[in-house]
């Protein structure tokens, strides 16, 4: 417990991005100590590369796009604020009402709104703020297998963008993107568990307190069970 | 429902039930003649030829009894594989009931058939056989299959409830039919409470892995699902080490009185026995690995080690009197890791097969033998005790499930919803185990066991039948988002674009739990286990060990066929219709849809998905091989158009096919012939690629002999790019700066830096140019060379 909160002081800025991000002092640790770990050679920031090295996230058909959004504007690292704040969309959006909130602070992060624009900026690659047909035929090439041949995905590319293009442009805006989302209602499920609380590290902690106990009980336990082997 | 199982491939099954009645009925014969003219000598052999026994050789003999026993064994074998090839025939059926209700129908059927022609069966189960060769394939098969992260992830939980859940369970039925039997309207009153306990104690061993074939297919979540595979895991072990001290204490009681000291003893006993497991098969699982580090040159002989050193595990445990089951079962887990980086992909497919195929033989028999022992007059049936086991079973499962995990889910933090707990307690459903254990109580201490196995049968079939067949639709009723149906071609996309978001989001977040164990783990596995257990010259994390498996001859083949197969699908004419007319009818919206949910990726799921009966082609896999080659053509794309770089002039138009998806980019010969003969490990199968590369290498090694001098300095020079394109693919730990270089030898993406070495493989300098690339990786490439000289040569 001492060895946490000294590593708490090493965060940047933990206040501000703790009510900027509304993550715990808990998560935000854990991020910090997730961080670290990425960060090979301890330069302080990731690196495109850094992220790559997740396997997991290498056979992600969508992988490299969640690296990108990690990097906006071409920037080639991103610090532990800027990384704390795109994990932050993933927290689950908070219930209360928007008329209880400041309105001239700004949306936060984890609000629906917010986490239908993350999602919007992986189909949307120019930044127009438009998917076009183009745009989205790509995200269809990387989620789909390769049994499906170009012009089924052309079709499916086509009816998607018809589907949900309402004022005829042959593209989806955002806000057609998000009205589309509004009837599915996926948007609010854009909550990554992991993120979410972490209240402690709960099966660490019982170990713990199974070791205090035992150490407590550790004589009488270990005569005890001397005196069962030798019955035995 | 059995019935319409029986009716779907009744051709053949008809056809070898003749058989084997014919046998049994000829046998019987034999059995009666031999009986009547001989006077029940045993081993008594027919001659049907001869008349003067000792005169002439006889010219025609048939002797059923020598052969008798491997003989209907394997008939039986057969008999099960057939109607399991009619179960999966009809598609529909494996959703609908575990495949243990059909080897049980089948078992009654051979039961029938030997109970209808008065022939006795061969003495398959006795103690010794079940323990020695029938029980340890089984545990061996489950342990091998565990997911081993989720499964430690959980582990906290898993141990709670698996351990402590079949406690409660036992001593509560145990107890609670001592109770019943003390009523003396039953007739029970001659059942005593150690024998209660006995019996408490096998009826509560579980075999839930019946359910996870269900479970998948409903794709629950992955901490239910672990804990379902961890009871059937543990619970074995557990009811098995209780049963055999409860079977002392019988044995005890029928000479002398328990005294208190006794049972203490036996609590201890009962740690001792099963961390004394676990300690051997730790040990042996070390042990094993460590020899597979040397076996390089005699691949043959892998997977027998590994079989044999789990076996030895389980007998040097049973010697000790210590549970052979938990030591199987951590020999298992512990070697499993080590033993799949060391031995060779044919080893590893042979490895997975054989286990599958030993532990579903020994299932089978045991399933057969319960329908044997079925059907027959060995039964005792006492309503009170039977009804009273069947509803206390429930109870205590139910008590059990939300007692336990009400504590445990103060301790977790994502807590199991009562939904998950509700299907948790409706999976306990009875397996082989608790037959095997009922069958074998000895006759001598339990004068009723004929009671005991008829209730143990009546609870098997119960759960079997009733809840197997009910608990899918129960899972899909409550989950009940599942089961909406999808609306447009938009949602499909957009919830699995958001599902693998959210994945990918995880996967940057790392895992929850266990972080500093695990991680302190980590750090001792890389500094101590893995440079003494595993080979040199391999790379470090389980991702790119699954990289290794990944074989690129087969993913070039599977990217042939995708491409020869979807041209022969119809579905451009419904494009040009949609270009046509613009007005779809929603049976095209459908065919799109559906179009879409089968060919999209699926979101990665780190437990792989499982099956007791059979190994399936693990679509995460293929699907990993197909993404990484996209992303490396999509890679070198952008590399060649980024850089320029001196080999990018695309190569001759007959290449491309090779590597190319339908809309990936012209690659130069010379690296496909590099990444072919690369991945290439196995000599014997360096043929094809040779045939299939050879036209085009003649032109292109003069090439790469000119390129020597530039390629060195670029890669020097370019050090920083070169690295940027590294998809270093290391399970998401933290890896240190030496570390990397050590990483750097990964297959597949190799292929990239095998470009920038290929001028240093004519110089011979790798070791001096390329600092961080391990030396132990020359001789490999020496190797290859060595065998492909028809792709130099011609």
């Amino acid at each position: 417990m001492g060895s946490r909160s000294s590593h708490a002081a090493l965060i940047p800025d933990e206040d501000s991005l703790r009510r900027e991000t509304g993550f715990s002092q808990a998560s935000l640790l854990r991020l910090y100590h997730r961080f670290r770990a990425l960060d090979t050679n301890k330069k302080g920031y990731l690196s495109r590369m850094d992220l790559q090295q997740i396997g997991a996230l290498a056979v992600n058909p969508l992988g490299d796009r969640i690296i990108d959004s990690f990097f906006p504007d071409g920037s080639l690292q991103v610090d532990f604020p800027d990384f704390v704040r795109v994990l932050a969309h993933f927290r689950p959006a908070d219930d209360e009402d928007a008329g209880l909130r400041d309105p001239r602070e700004p949306e936060p992060l984890n609000s629906r709104m917010n986490k239908l624009r993350f999602a919007f900026q992986l189909y949307d690659l120019d930044r127009d703020g438009k998917i076009s047909r183009h745009e989205m035929l790509q995200v269809l090439r990387l989620m789909v297998g390769v049994q499906v041949t170009e012009e089924q995905l052309e079709s499916i590319a086509e009816r998607t963008v018809q589907e949900a293009d309402e004022d005829g442009d042959g593209a989806v805006s955002f806000l057609e993107f998000a009205k589309e989302e509004e009837e599915n209602g996926s948007g609010r499920q854009l909550v990554v568990s992991t993120t979410v609380c972490l209240k402690t590290q709960l099966p660490g902690r019982f170990l713990v307190m199974v070791i205090s106990v035992w150490n407590y009980w550790k004589l009488l336990g270990i005569i005890t069970t001397t005196a069962f082997i030798i019955l035995l | 429902m059995g019935f319409q199982v029986f009716v779907a491939f009744s051709p053949w099954n008809l056809l070898l039930l003749l058989v084997a009645l014919e046998c049994s009925e000829a046998s019987s014969d034999l059995n009666e003649s031999t009986n009547s003219t001989t006077q029940h000598e045993p081993n008594v052999q027919f001659a049907a030829a001869s008349s003067e026994p000792d005169e002439n050789i006889p010219v025609f003999v048939l002797d059923y009894d020598y052969v008798q026993i491997p003989y209907e064994v394997t008939l039986w074998i057969l008999l099960a594989s057939l109607a399991k090839i009619g179960f999966h025939l009809y598609r529909r059926l494996p959703g609908l009931m575990p495949e243990s209700c059909l080897l049980i129908i089948v078992g009654a059927l051979v039961g029938a058939i030997i109970f209808g022609t008065d022939h006795k069966s061969p003495p398959v189960m006795d103690s010794s056989i079940y323990f020695l060769y029938l029980l340890p394939p089984i545990v061996l098969e489950g342990g091998y299959f565990m997911p081993t992260r989720p499964f430690f992830e959980n582990i906290g939980s898993i141990l709670w409830w698996a351990g402590l859940g079949a406690l409660i369970n036992a001593f509560g039925i145990g107890l609670s039919l001592y109770l019943i039997c003390q009523i003396k309207a039953f007739g029970l009153s001659d059942v005593n409470l150690l024998q209660n306990l006995l019996f408490g104690s096998l009826i509560s061993a579980v075999d839930p892995v019946a359910v996870l074939a269900v479970f998948e297919e409903a794709r629950v979540n992955e901490p239910l699902y672990m804990m379902i595979f961890g009871e059937a895991l543990l619970n074995d072990g557990i009811s098995v080490v209780l049963y055999n001290i409860l079977i002392a204490f019988t044995k005890m009681h029928k000479f002398e009185d328990i005294e208190p000291v006794d049972i203490l003893a036996g609590c201890a006993r009962f740690v001792i026995v099963g961390v004394g497991g676990v300690f051997f098969g730790i040990i042996f699982g070390f042990i094993s690995a460590f020899i597979t580090r040397f076996t390089q040159n005699i691949s043959a002989i892998e997977p027998l080690i590994v079989f044999m050193f789990s076996y030895l595990s389980y007998l040097v445990a049973e010697t000790l009197y210590l549970s052979g089951i938990l030591a199987i079962t951590a020999c298992a887990v512990t070697m499993k890791k080590y033993v799949e980086e060391n031995v060779s992909q044919t080893s590893y497919t042979t490895i997975k097969y054989f286990m599958k195929m030993l532990s579903s033989v020994s299932e089978t028999l045991i399933f057969i033998f319960m329908g044997v022992s079925t059907v027959g007059k060995n039964h005792e049936w006492n309503w009170a005790f039977i009804c009273f086991t069947l509803v206390l079973c429930q109870v205590w499962r139910a008590i059990s499930v939300f007692a336990l995990f009400y504590v445990s889910n103060q301790f977790r933090t994502f807590p199991f919803s009562i939904k998950d707990q509700c299907i948790i307690f409706y999976s306990g459903v009875r397996g082989a185990g608790s037959f095997s254990l009922a069958f074998l109580l000895p006759l001598s201490l339990f004068p009723r066991k004929k009671m005991f196995v008829t209730a143990t049968l009546v609870v098997i079939y119960f759960t079997v039948f009733i809840q197997g067949i009910t608990i899918g639709p129960l899972v899909r009723y409550l989950d009940v988002k599942k089961t909406n149906k999808k609306e447009s071609i938009n949602e499909e996309l957009h919830i699995r674009l958001m599902d693998h978001l959210k994945a990918g989001i995880e996967d940057v977040c790392g895992q929850w739990s266990h972080y500093q164990v695990r991680d302190k783990f980590k750090k001792f596995d890389h500094r101590y286990l893995r440079k003494i257990l595993i080979r040199k010259n391999l790379p470090k994390s389980s991702i790119v060990s699954l990289y290794k498996k990944l074989e690129m001859k087969q993913a070039i083949e599977m990217v042939e066929t995708g491409i020869l197969s979807s041209t022969a699908f119809s579905v451009p004419q419904l494009a040009q219709r949609i270009q046509g007319t613009k007005r779809l009818s929603p049976e095209d919206v459908e065919s799109m849809r559906d179009l879409l949910t089968h060919n999209m990726y699926q979101v990665r799921q780190r437990t792989l998905s499982y099956n007791k009966y059979n190994l399936k082609p693990q679509t995460s896999e293929k699907q990993a091989k197909e993404i990484l080659i996209r992303r490396q053509n999509t890679l070198r794309e952008s590399m060649r158009k980024g850089h320029s770089l001196p080999w990018g002039e695309p190569a001759g138009a007959k290449n491309i096919r090779y590597l190319s998806f339908p809309y990936g980019n012209p690659q130069p010969a010379s690296r496909h012939r590099r990444v072919a003969e690369f991945t290439d490990n196995d000599s014997s199968d360096s043929e094809l690629p040779s045939i299939m590369f050879k036209e085009h290498s003649q032109r292109d090694l003069p090439k790469e002999t000119q390129e020597i001098i530039p390629m060195k300095s670029l890669y020097r020079g370019r050090k920083p790019t070169n690295f940027r394109y590294q998809r270093n693919t290391s399970q998401e730990e933290h890896v240190g700066q030496g570390r990397r270089a050590a990483l750097r030898p990964k297959p597949l993406f190799r292929a990239v830096d095998e470009e920038y070495e290929s001028g240093e493989e004519s110089a011979e300098e790798a070791s001096a140019i390329g600092p961080g690339w391990p030396p132990e990786h020359r001789p490999s490439r020496e190797h290859h060379k060595s065998h492909s000289p028809l792709l130099r040569r011609k």
